[in-house]
């Protein structure tokens, strides 16, 4: 894990998500579902905090779980959650060309998910049902439907006028 | 209530919880890695024990309830051949290193693969080529080698049923599966309070005891060096077994004999100083009690109890009594007043030696309130039950005839009150029948207190000190100490003293001990052992030792004295900056 983005974390607001989970530990998921919508990820000091203070848990059985599920980031995410299709359907209709767009238009540095800047994160999932539409792109839920390199980057260069 | 019939043979259940316990308890047996009769959880991960159950076909027999009329088969073709394959896999797997394993000859996938006659070709069919893992030796108590684990959860079971903390947990998923602590972190920077009850219940070599025998060993063979040995009260009553002997044979006078022969220059026994722990902490009780001090007060021997306390609850820690353990109190004996009384042994040249049932201690012995100021630690080697045993088997010393040999003066004398710290309830006993007899000053006749005896979890006793009522409770395990703080912060807690030993049983069942983890009867015997000690000691109450009254004579003037305080007392701090990057405090 990367150290040099260390978030603070507001234990007031895992306190507050704590209680709405009623503090039992077979409410797990659904805290870590609501650090991660807070943070984009799940900061270390916030799985220790659920881990200590939840009875039957610690924060090796946190970090279990965290890490059992794709859902679960352990690394900040950037603003814009990039999802590409990878299916037997997208696939076959060309989301590799489509990945390799993203990699370039974002400038995404090999081996890492996140851009520099903290603004993308790519990932590749393997169905998103939509196989109608393939190849497909979510976009921070917004879905995107028979991609090609060329129209993901007109996609891509409007967030990110947005966001200068 | 009910029969069943295993491999032809009639056998009758009661209550047994599984198949398996049916199976071992008639003189059958089947092979186990996961599977831990003090564990609760029957995790059937290892799938070892399966049998062929008639009109059921396969199952694994510890996670199956006995039925009635069941007909059972352990050993049939089909069940070997599973049983086969199950190990070829898991080497496939394993890092096959078994030669230069610190389990190698008590290792049960080692034990296993050679009954069933795994060959190397049958494993290499699965084997992929795979980048080892790091190895974590980050603490002073335990090693982790993730390389070895065959993902059994046996420790993970352990660190969470008896001590309630869940320092180890499986992370990632799949064939990514490994057992490791929070965050990734290495043992040094978790949670880990050392009791070793997870390499305790290991079947392979991904959690073993650190060892430091290597360094003993030089130090031994230093011409220049002298070089002191103390041992615990549990270490007597389980090294025999290393040996072929029974649990609870008293090897106190045999240990000597060997210690000496090993080239030890000094055998002093921290009974000894565990009768020095009674002085000091009886008095600080007896202070407590009169002068309004924080109570109930908690004992201090047990190094995973204290640190859990400055871990966990760092705001509990002024009900800790004030005294050293009876290892670090020797520790300071020795360097202090040996060179006294040895002459050839300088503050230089000494060299100090402990060997403990337990691995905490290890981590205990380097705590940075028994650093000297020259920067070395007051005792410089922790040795484990198990590394002492490994040595004098090297050292070709027959053990078991060796002539005994009575420890060496002026510290070497100990009383029954002492051996039985060795055992949960031991510490709370021996404080009693020194505090009867300081507060009533009458003669205690009986010394024997029946329930604070046996190695069961929680006992709680109350004394009547002629008209001076107190209240005891005794816990062992981390998760019923847990409970007890609990009592304690919300008010509930009516008891003036609280003993915990986080091992379960007590020391006696240490994480250094010898391996005894399928045989539930071996702390029972272990304990009695001591008891028998206690009970054909000359003397049985830590106050009537004439050492220990001669230190005090001599040295120390009076329990709690000032230089009592500076010799064998200590401090306590909140170490949770060692291990939370931060909590919200």
């Amino acid at each position: 894990m990367d150290k040099t983005i260390t978030s603070e974390v507001d234990f007031k607001a895992i306190d507050e998500i704590l209680k709405s989970c009623d503090y039992k530990k077979s409410h797990l998921i659904a805290m870590l579902q609501k650090v991660q919508a807070i943070y984009r990820y799940l900061p270390e000091e916030a799985m220790t905090y659920i881990g200590e203070k939840v009875d039957g848990l610690s924060p090796a059985t946190v970090f279990g779980v965290a890490t059992f599920y794709a859902q679960f980031s352990l690394e900040p995410k950037g603003k814009y959650e990039i999802k590409v299709c990878d299916g037997t359907a997208c696939h076959v209709r060309g989301s590799l060309p489509v990945l390799n767009a993203i990699k370039e238009k974002i400038k995404l540095e090999d081996g890492k998910f996140t851009t520099k800047d903290g603004l993308f994160t790519l990932e590749i999932v393997s169905c998103l049902g939509a196989c109608g539409l393939a190849p497909v792109v979510v976009i921070n839920e917004k879905v995107y439907p028979q991609m090609t390199p060329d129209a993901i980057s007109v996609i891509l260069d409007t967030l990110m006028k947005e966001e200068q | 209530m009910g029969k069943m019939i295993i491999n032809g043979k009639e056998c009758e259940f009661t209550n047994e919880r599984n198949v398996l316990e049916v199976i071992r308890k008639n003189g059958f047996n089947v092979p186990t890695f996961c599977y831990r009769p003090d564990l609760t959880k029957d995790f059937g991960a290892c799938r070892m024990c399966v049998v062929e159950i008639d009109g059921r076909m396969i199952q694994a027999s510890c996670t199956t309830p006995p039925a009635e009329g069941m007909v059972i088969k352990t050993n049939t073709e089909k069940v070997r051949s599973i049983r086969k394959t199950i190990l070829e896999l898991l080497l496939a797997n394993h890092d096959r290193e078994c030669t230069t394993c610190d389990k190698s000859g008590n290792c049960e996938l080692q034990k296993y693969s050679e009954e069933y006659g795994i060959k190397d070709a049958d494993v290499k069919k699965f084997s992929q080529k795979k980048e080892l893992l790091p190895i974590d030796d980050s603490a002073y108590t335990l090693v982790r080698d993730n390389n070895k684990c065959i993902l059994c959860g046996a420790c993970v079971r352990a660190c969470d049923e008896h001590q309630g903390l869940g320092v180890l947990a499986f992370t990632n998923r799949g064939s990514r599966t490994v057992v490791q602590p929070m965050v990734g972190k290495d043992l040094a920077h978790s949670e880990c309070i050392g009791c070793g009850q997870c390499a305790a219940v290991c079947p392979t070599g991904a959690l073993t005891v650190k060892s430091y025998t290597e360094q003993v060993w030089e130090e031994l063979m230093n011409p220049e060096k002298k070089v002191v040995v103390q041992f615990a009260p549990a270490v007597r009553v389980a090294l025999g077994e290393m040996f072929g002997l029974e649990a609870g044979e008293n090897m106190t006078e045999k240990l000597n004999a060997a210690l000496r022969a090993l080239g030890f220059d000094l055998v002093f026994d921290t009974n000894f100083s565990a009768d020095l722990t009674i002085m000091e902490e009886g008095y600080e009780f007896i202070d407590r009690l009169n002068n309004g001090g924080k109570l109930p007060l908690f004992t201090s021997c047990c190094p995973g109890w204290v640190k859990f306390l400055e871990l966990k609850h760092p705001d509990m820690v002024d009900h800790l009594s004030s005294c050293r353990s009876p290892q670090a109190m020797m520790g300071s004996i020795i360097r202090e007043y040996i060179p006294q009384y040895y002459p050839e042994v300088t503050k230089e040249n000494l060299v100090s030696v402990s060997i403990m049932p337990c691995t905490g201690k290890k981590a205990e012995a380097k705590r940075d309130e028994f650093k000297m100021a020259n920067g070395g630690y007051e005792i410089d080697y922790v040795l484990t039950t198990q590394e002492i045993a490994r040595m004098i088997k090297a050292a070709g010393i027959d053990l078991k005839n060796i002539k005994g040999e009575k420890a060496d003066s002026p510290f070497g004398k100990y009383t029954g009150a002492a051996t039985i710290f060795g055992v949960s309830g031991g510490v709370a006993e021996a404080a009693a029948r020194t505090a009867y007899e300081v507060v009533t000053g009458e003669e205690l006749k009986d010394v024997v207190i029946n329930d604070m005896r046996g190695t069961h979890r929680v006992k709680t006793v109350e004394l009547d000190l002629k008209g001076t009522k107190v209240k005891v409770k005794i816990v062992n395990t981390i998760a019923e100490a847990e409970k007890c703080i609990r009592e304690i912060k919300e008010g509930k807690a009516d008891y003036q003293l609280l003993e915990v030993m986080a091992c379960p049983g007590g020391c006696i069942n240490g994480g250094g001990q010898p391996i005894s983890c399928n045989d539930s009867t071996i702390k029972e015997k272990r304990a009695q052992g001591l008891y028998q000690d206690d009970a054909q000691g000359e003397y049985r109450k830590s106050h009537k030792n004439p050492d220990v009254q001669e230190l005090y004579k001599k040295h120390l003037e009076k329990p709690n004295s000032h230089k009592a305080h500076e010799l064998l007392h200590t401090t306590y701090t909140n170490r949770r900056k060692d291990c939370y990057i931060s909590a919200g405090e």
